[in-house]
């Protein structure tokens, strides 16, 4: 076995590992003092019956231990419980949403990326002039406010004073491609600025880190122009950063998703898991912090994994 | 080393400063009640309401002093509670080393690999959303951040050859940590303490925006967001006010901190 697919093997091994903690961490959190499921559910002033009734139902008289595993399979099995405030199936529920929420995220990781990566070298070809400093003062600003104002300043400016585009993201299974896209435009603007910054700082990092290489300064001495160094010689360099930037900015595109959705009225994951949490529907909100946690431990291991099957020095073993 | 600052770490400062003062005497400045109606509903700007008012006739200028005491207090809690337990625990884990380094070491990782959001959205829909307990969440998940740049720095200062010689004399682990390694390690830090700052600016913002941080009638800077947000569907921008507030702070923060951070640097760079 070489050297590559034994770190790649441990690295997918650490990742499952870190999710079963995950989640053992999830369920220890959403059963902390002093809150009862069945106190939350009945409210103040429900009588000592209707509470007996309703934990024994609820399973809550078993250990701890007894109802983590069972919820554990449960999960491993597609089976999320059902939700406390409707009795719907959680599964069911999530799997219409997140849907919705890929496509959300897929859209804008189509569009920032590659505009991450291109402002990223528009800014190290111009270091220091004016195209990055004021690349670098739009991102300051951009990072300097919370995702959700964010999203109203968009709303504010291009749906209510300028109409392009509708101010809620309402979509449905019937609408047209083109439909969609024109309902998520605004949602999809907001993420893209929110993960073009730092996507955009950690590129031009990565690719300036190249650029002090011996070699760089060699195609300059060989009297190669800006633009050629940079594309010819140190952008393949830097794939193997930017791959992890990309990959680390997803991971945080599953975050700024949450807000979004809220600010948009948005139908996915992140709009069911904190309407959950106000209502305190304790099965909703593990099943959904469960996937979140699993997508951003699983992009974070994805990301590991670039960058040892990109790295040369394990690919080619002495 | 002179001690001129320059031009933008003075600007950044003084606007951080005002800022803290308008939150600390926010009774005095405030033209009129925390929760009070004063007008109706959104009124557009006038002499007697700068800002106008907000979704129930209460001054928006008056709300956003209050919010900033609001949102700066419990940042600032936040933060102080973050950087006491993690920079401690950080410490302690570069002094021990060995099996208790490598204990806290991991659990930290294990705390860092869930979004810091979805786990305080996971904790929160079980707590009671109080201020303590909104203090408690978020100082205690962001300390893994700090205890991260406290090992850090203390592992390097930790193989000094004056810890070295404190360690000879016979100095307890309690008097390596504050008197050793703490003062070598504070200039990193106080750089890192900005950014948190600034971070737990937003989070508290973010949270209160989702109705679970500050509870009404108490004001702070995200709460006015969600209760102003309906108006914005109708060209009324009072949503928009503590994007400017926020926005300002967080700047000027950050100029602050890049130069804490040049400084050292430099001074680093100096001594070789």
């Amino acid at each position: 076995m070489g050297p590559a697919l034994k770190l790649v093997v441990q690295r997918v091994a650490l990742g499952l590992l870190l999710l079963l903690l995950v989640s053992a961490l999830i369920f220890a959190g959403t059963n902390m003092l002093p809150g009862d499921v069945a106190q939350s559910i009945l409210g103040q002033s429900a009588t000592p019956e209707a509470l007996a009734n309703l934990r024994r139902d609820l399973g809550l008289n078993e250990p701890a231990l007894t109802r983590y595993f069972n919820w554990l399979a449960g999960a491993l099995q597609g089976d999320l419980g059902t939700a406390l405030t409707n009795g719907q199936d959680i599964a069911q529920a999530i799997s219409h949403r997140m849907k919705n929420t890929l496509f959300l995220a897929f859209w804008a990781a189509v569009i920032a990326v590659p505009l991450a990566i291109f402002l990223g070298l528009v800014a190290v070809r111009f270091r220091d002039r004016w195209p990055d400093k004021l690349i670098s003062a739009a991102t300051l600003a951009s990072i300097s406010v919370p995702e959700f104002l964010l999203g109203y300043l968009i709303m504010y400016f291009i749906a209510v004073k300028l109409r392009w585009f509708p101010s809620v993201a309402m979509i449905n299974d019937s609408m047209s491609l083109g439909e969609k896209l024109s309902a998520i435009a605004m949602p999809v603007m907001v993420l893209t600025l929110v993960v073009l910054a730092h996507m955009m700082r950690m590129t031009r990092a990565a690719i300036l880190n190249v650029m002090q290489s011996p070699y760089i300064e060699t195609a300059d001495l060989k009297g190669l122009n800006r633009f050629q160094v940079i594309f010819r010689h140190a952008f393949p360099n830097s794939i193997a950063p930017i791959v992890n930037v990309v990959m680390l900015n997803l991971a945080y595109l599953v975050v700024g998703v949450v807000v979004i959705e809220v600010v948009f009225t948005y139908p996915g994951m992140g709009q069911y898991l904190v309407d959950h949490v106000s209502k305190r529907d304790v099965p909703v909100v593990q099943a959904c912090g469960l996937i979140f946690a699993a997508v951003y431990i699983g992009l974070n291991m994805l990301a590991d994994i670039v960058s040892i099957l990109t790295n040369p020095r394990l690919r080619h073993p002495k | 080393m002179s001690m001129r600052i320059p031009f933008a770490a003075a600007v950044g400062l003084s606007i951080t400063a005002i800022y803290f003062i308008v939150a600390l005497f926010a009774p005095l400045i405030a033209p009129y009640g925390m929760a009070e109606v004063v007008g109706d509903v959104w009124e557009p700007s006038s002499a007697a309401h700068w800002l106008g008012t907000d979704n129930i006739g209460r001054d928006l200028l008056t709300r956003l002093i209050y919010g900033g005491r609001t949102t700066i207090f419990i940042a600032t809690a936040a933060t102080v509670l973050s950087f006491t337990t993690g920079a401690i625990l950080g410490f302690l884990a570069a002094v021990l080393g060995g099996w208790a380094d490598q204990l806290m070491s991991r659990a930290i990782d294990l705390l860092m690999s869930i979004p810091t959001l979805i786990f305080a959205l996971v904790v929160l829909s079980v707590m009671p959303v109080t201020v303590p307990m909104l203090i408690l969440v978020m100082g205690l998940l962001d300390s893994t951040r700090v205890y991260r740049l406290a090992r850090a720095v203390a592992v390097d200062i930790n193989v000094m050859d004056y810890v070295e010689a404190a360690k000879l004399r016979g100095e307890g682990r309690v008097w390596i940590i504050f008197r050793e390694i703490l003062p070598n390690a504070l200039s990193p830090l106080i750089a890192e303490m900005g950014m948190r700052f600034i971070f737990m600016v937003l989070f508290v913002s973010t949270l209160s925006f989702l109705g679970l941080g500050v509870q009404p009638p108490a004001a702070d800077w995200g709460g006015i967001v969600k209760e102003n947000k309906d108006g914005i569907v109708y060209g009324i921008p009072a949503a928009l006010l503590p994007a400017v507030a926020i926005a300002t702070l967080a700047i000027s923060v950050n100029l602050v901190a890049d130069w804490v951070l040049n400084r050292t640097t430099s001074l680093k760079g100096g001594r070789g």
